[in-house]
């Protein structure tokens, strides 16, 4: 026990933290295969919130903490609900839909293996067994300081995409 | 805890996110991938900032979240005026550029 202890505290294994993102991983892994894969666009975004829940419980993993509640406050509560409301708006019924399903899965699907088998070689290939220290959280000071001296510009400029695209948004789906 | 199975879930995330957007027709269901691959980013992002303990990776990916609401209005906009006008949301309906 003593000897695990040691080894645990020499390679920073932290057991605990990687069961748990195991548990996290294989959820949303799980979840984004049955939003691209479901009939029912309904479940599709309801799985969606899925998904979001476990990438804000990655950013808290990695010490984020405020993009973490970022991601739920802006997905899970305005984009998905936002989601919804187009389901609802362009469709009668609810249950499941056969042709949401295009023609060519097979090869959209040997594109996404490919490509992960590209992505993953790269990145098994170049970062190996880099360590990335969870032990320092980003808080909220150290984010808003940085946002409002170093990236103040990127910063207003994303404010008026923003209202650039609020003000797009009304002027394509207005009724005239 | 390794830089990489961040970086690896974010990979299979990305590709879910691609294979939604090639095989899908519902417009509806094409914004939802690109949902998919735009977490994906701001996973990497996050774990490169964690990564170099520099903040501005949580600052891109507060950018990146930013741009996403504005991407999913105009999207969405998009395929109301589309369901308008056509009736359906079946994008391999929309082939009006077709020649």
């Amino acid at each position: 026990m003593q000897l695990l202890a040691q080894v645990s505290s020499e390679t920073d294994l932290y057991v605990a933290q990687n069961i748990f993102f195991a548990v996290i991983a294989v959820t949303m892994i799980y979840a984004a295969f049955r939003v691209v894969t479901t009939a029912n666009v309904v479940h599709a975004a309801l799985w969606l919130v899925v998904v979001l829940a476990g990438v804000a419980v990655q950013f808290l993993f990695l010490g984020a903490e405020f993009v973490a509640v970022t991601q739920v406050l802006v997905y899970i509560g305005a984009v998905i609900v936002l989601f919804l409301f187009g389901v609802m708006l362009t469709r009668a019924s609810m249950g499941d839909d056969e042709t949401v399903a295009g023609e060519k899965r097979a090869m959209a699907a040997i594109v996404g293996v490919l490509l992960f088998a590209v992505m993953a070689m790269a990145l098994v290939d170049s970062f190996e067994d880099t360590r990335v220290d969870i032990d320092q959280p980003q808080g909220v000071t150290e984010v808003s300081d940085a946002i409002f001296s170093q990236y103040i510009v990127p910063f207003e400029a994303v404010s008026v995409l923003l209202l650039a695209a609020l003000i797009g948004a009304i002027v394509v789906a207005r009724k005239d | 805890m390794l830089l990489n199975q961040f970086l690896l879930l974010s990979a299979v995330l990305f590709c879910l996110g691609v294979y939604g957007v090639l095989a899908r027709k519902n417009g509806m269901l094409v914004l939802m991938s690109v949902e998919l691959i735009l977490n994906a980013v701001n996973i990497n992002l996050v774990a490169f900032g964690a990564f170099r303990t520099d903040v501005g990776g949580s600052v891109f990916a507060l950018f990146t979240i930013a741009v996403a609401a504005a991407e999913v209005g105009i999207g969405l906009a998009i395929v109301l005026l589309m369901y308008r006008n056509r009736r359906s949301i079946d994008l391999t309906q929309a082939d009006l550029l077709k020649g």
